[in-house]
């Protein structure tokens, strides 16, 4: 049966599909720098063939995105093509793109003529100061043959092709009207504009929710089915190279070490990196569940009725107008719990995050804390108690790079909460800091070291380390694994799972990945639009939601296994 | 954008009264008035004033009225009849002396905010693109050295070497034999002989200023993605640049019209003096030596208001250049 399928494509594909589009051979690339030479791509070669997706994966740093922008001579200057060939075929023979100088009017021609690129930030990648519109028509009048008016009828017409509604109007708006969806349709419009013969997408949908994600990715897949094209899709997301991918090449330090069809990575893998690597990704869905804790007794925290507006008033103090992020919210923590958060982004979870810690005051609603000193309501509390409060009470963050000081050494970012609570001495608080430190598996000569000097899982861990100082009960974790590579992202979380297990600490876990939520936590709470939406065990929403909003969301996230691909297939939701 | 711009206006209303009521309490800061000073001096030379022409004069120019009395005169003067009073140091109107001094100072500013940025928009797109480069430090060196030396020194220089090599009539805007005459085209051309050493004096410092800001900025955005995508839409170098990166970057060029014409009038004050300049700093300073206060009145609430037109006209631009202003 398998291989009855396998073979009906190579009996009606037209024999074009066999010729490859774009050929890479050993192409290197080095980085001239001050000091040194680094050898950021290595003797790495592919194929592209018409209509058909290669995904180049890897983690960051591992020279995927340059090895693209290569193909397109779109590299910095202090990089430099060190050997091989980029050959691209079409019916005017084969074109040598690596000998072609990378101002060339030849390779003009071929940037956004043959080859479109899209990228990963949807906020910049287009000028804020220029219409949509003038941008598109721009690529148009550059290389097809057309009036400015023929132009602007045309990219009307790619804005509807890429389903962005009332097309007229949007192609006068300025890039900070849309949304980050739609400014990554206007985008793939503009790429698509001049009908390419390859796609480059450097990481897509990285910056966009899970629903988001899937509706690009559809629209991606559609014109590349009309138009026939090749596309080299760059993620580190194997779930989604599960969902789209023909071939996958698997980078690693500037090396290509496996590729093949997608079925054979994904099902045989022969390179340890890349069993490493999918075992970090699969393992999150079919681990061993945690053990939910006894909920019979009393709730650490009880949220009631949770509601923060943001508006403007008039001069005479009247609501002019009032946006509620997060609208009646209740949610309750038992101790040794880890509650999840999900929902996509502008859904209210960082707002509630921040409320429960009071960083945002909240506009209507109570949280009651039972802590040592019996229940409390926060939402009361004055100066003294709500420090004690905010000290069992803790956030870590989702960026490692932006929330550790870099002036400050880790020794005196983790003691700078037991500075500010006091009476602590020097060599305890050197003491302190060195047990922190090893409960979060960093060495102890880490201490003098300056933030810059660790990996972004190392610096979570600091993070960690400094939530731990002040002995809390509670760690509000807001997309804390977000930032992170698959593989480290995995490491941090059995960290989180074995500290809960020594410290007796309860987690209120706010992402969007389901997969990590549905590993770490016991319940999750899905938040739409301010409003929690559905409440329960986390293997229960993960998999059987009851909402038609969950359905949409869980539905929409990319299976890490190319036989079952769901995301295409996904539920929708309108509301 | 016309919502906007009615804002703007509306707003300067205020600004305004704010400025007229700084500038008249200014004047009257010191302590005396103007006929203490003259008082004074005429003391110094060993004259005697009849104490009832002192107190004659008291009472016509009102110098013994309340505070806010006298300011209201003075505003409503200016306000309701074009009148800023009488300079008691020229004997004249001060509306007579003041429009020649405006021209000259708007003039002298414009010709050097033209030069400062004919001279570092290209120098600074240079410095950006090819940042490290010889050509970029050679500049960077230049507009240093522009920064650097005082402009009363740069001034001096250009002055001699002006009269050495050129053998030209020196300070000033006109020739001896041109001023006060009417205009012709020998006229132009003789205010063109003697302009530019002004202008490059007083232009210098701020074109270094602006190669700087533009390097900086432009440096900035020539790393953003849509500079990348610009590239990937197989655009020339030369068009991803200027359509690009350098239509952001320009913000700092347009808000330069704001600053230019404070800094003009009270920073070069000793530059308009040694060059014997007819602008407005000179004037302005004797007047307040001398307490000559509806002068200094005067020209204190000018500049404020020519700043405050000079920074809605930036605004304007700004908010044509970049429609992120326009909808915020």
């Amino acid at each position: 049966m398998t291989q009855l399928e396998m073979a009906q494509p190579e009996m009606t594909q037209p024999d074009r599909a066999q010729e490859p589009v774009l050929t890479v051979r050993n192409l290197s690339l080095d980085f001239h720098l001050r000091t040194h030479i680094l050898h950021a791509v290595r003797e790495v070669s592919f194929d592209l063939y018409p209509g058909k997706t290669l995904c180049l994966v890897g983690e960051s740093g591992s020279g995927k995105s340059v090895t693209a922008r290569a193909l397109l001579r779109l590299i910095d200057a202090q990089a430099k093509v060190s050997g091989g060939e980029i050959t691209l075929h079409g019916p005017k023979g084969p074109l040598h793109l690596h000998a072609l100088a990378s101002n060339s009017r030849e390779i003009r021609a071929v940037r956004g003529g043959r080859i479109g690129l899209i990228f990963q930030e949807p906020m910049s990648s287009l000028s804020p100061v220029r219409t949509i519109g003038t941008q598109i028509v721009e690529a148009l009048l550059l290389h097809r043959k057309m009036t400015k008016a023929e132009a602007k009828a045309e990219t009307v017409n790619l804005l509807r092709q890429v389903e962005i509604a009332q097309p007229e109007h949007m192609a006068d708006r300025y890039t900070f009207e849309f949304s980050g969806g739609m400014r990554q349709r206007a985008m793939i419009a503009m790429a698509l504009a001049c009908d390419p013969d390859i796609l480059i997408a450097d990481e897509p949908t990285t910056a966009l929710d899970v629903t988001t994600q899937a509706e690009i990715m559809d629209l991606i897949a559609r014109l590349q089915a009309e138009r026939g094209m090749a596309m080299l899709m760059i993620t580190h997301d194997l779930g989604l190279v599960a969902e789209v991918a023909d071939h996958v090449a698997v980078m690693r330090w500037g090396k290509i070490v496996e590729q093949g069809p997608v079925d054979d990575i994904f099902h045989s893998a022969q390179h340890p990196y890349t069993k490493a690597l999918l075992a970090a990704t699969v393992r999150l869905d079919t681990a061993v569940k945690r053990i939910a804790p006894n909920r019979a007794g009393q709730p650490l925290l009880q949220a009631r009725g949770l509601t923060k507006g943001f508006g403007a008033t008039n001069w005479r103090g009247k609501k002019t107008y009032e946006i509620k992020a997060v609208d009646d919210v209740s949610l309750d923590l038992w101790p040794g719990e880890n509650l999840g958060i999900v929902g996509e982004s502008g859904s209210g979870k960082t707002t509630l995050g921040r409320m429960l810690l009071r960083i945002v005051e909240p506009s209507e609603g109570s949280i009651l804390w039972h802590g040592d000193e019996g229940a409390e309501e926060v939402t009361q509390m004055q100066r003294p108690d709500l420090a004690r409060y905010r000290s069992a009470v803790r956030l870590v963050f989702q960026d490692p790079f932006a929330s550790l000081n870099p002036r400050m050494t880790v020794k005196q970012v983790i003691a700078d909460p037991l500075v500010v609570a006091g009476g602590m001495s020097d060599a305890a608080l050197d003491t302190r800091v060195a047990e922190l430190l090893e409960l979060v598996g960093l060495e102890q000569s880490a201490m003098e070291r300056y933030p810059h000097a660790f990996s972004g899982g190392q610096r979570q861990r600091i993070s960690i380390a400094r939530a731990l100082a002040l002995n809390p009960r509670v760690i509000i974790a807001d997309e804390a694994t977000s930032a992170l590579d698959v593989s480290i992202r995995a490491q941090v979380l059995d960290l989180l799972l074995d500290l809960q297990k020594r410290l007796d600490l309860s987690f209120i876990f706010i992402a969007h990945d389901i997969s990590v939520v549905r590993y770490f936590c016991d319940r999750v709470a899905v938040m739409h639009q301010g409003r929690i939406v559905e409440t329960g065990p986390a293997e229960q929403v993960c998999t059987a939601p009851a909402e038609p909003y969950t359905q949409s969301l869980i539905s929409a996230v990319p299976n890490p296994d190319p036989r079952d691909r769901r995301m295409l297939h996904r539920t929708r939701f309108n509301a | 954008m016309w919502g906007y711009f009615l804002k703007r206006i509306l707003l300067m209303v205020p600004t305004m009264f704010g400025i007229s009521v700084i500038s008249f309490f200014i004047i009257q800061l010191p302590p005396g008035d103007y006929l203490t000073s003259l008082l004074a001096s005429m003391a110094d030379s060993g004259q005697t004033v009849d104490p009832a022409e002192l107190a004659r004069m008291r009472a016509t120019y009102g110098l013994d009225d309340p505070m806010a009395l006298q300011y209201f005169k003075w505003i409503s003067g200016i306000v309701l009849r074009g009148d800023f009073g009488y300079s008691f140091e020229w004997g004249r109107p001060v509306s007579e002396l003041i429009w020649d001094r405006m021209g000259a100072t708007l003039s002298v500013s414009m010709a050097a905010l033209v030069f400062v940025w004919a001279v570092s928009l290209p120098i600074g797109i240079y410095s950006a693109v090819r940042r490290h480069s010889i050509g970029d430090h050679v500049a960077t060196f230049f507009g240093f050295l522009g920064l650097a030396i005082p402009n009363f020194i740069l001034a001096l220089t250009l002055m001699y070497i002006s009269y050495k090599y050129f053998g030209q009539s020196v300070g000033g805007l006109f020739s001896p034999e041109y001023v006060g005459a009417d205009w012709s085209w020998g006229r132009v051309w003789d205010l063109m002989k003697h302009l530019w050493i002004p202008v490059i004096v007083i232009g210098t410092s701020g074109t270094a200023a602006l190669i700087r800001i533009l390097r900086a900025n432009l440096t900035d955005e020539l790393s953003k993605p849509y500079v990348v995508t610009a590239r990937a839409k197989g655009l020339s170098e030369y068009k991803v640049i200027m359509r690009y990166p350098v239509r952001i970057a320009l913000n700092p060029f347009v808000s330069a019209i704001g600053w230019v014409l404070p800094q003009l009038i009270s920073g070069v004050t000793i530059t308009a003096i040694v060059l014997n300049l007819p602008t407005a700093g000179p004037l302005l300073l004797r007047a307040l030596v001398s307490q000559d206060m509806y002068l200094a009145g005067s020209f204190i609430l000018l500049m404020g208001v020519l700043t405050l037109i000079g920074m809605l006209v930036s605004d304007l631009l700004l908010a044509l250049l970049d429609p992120r202003i326009r909808f915020t």
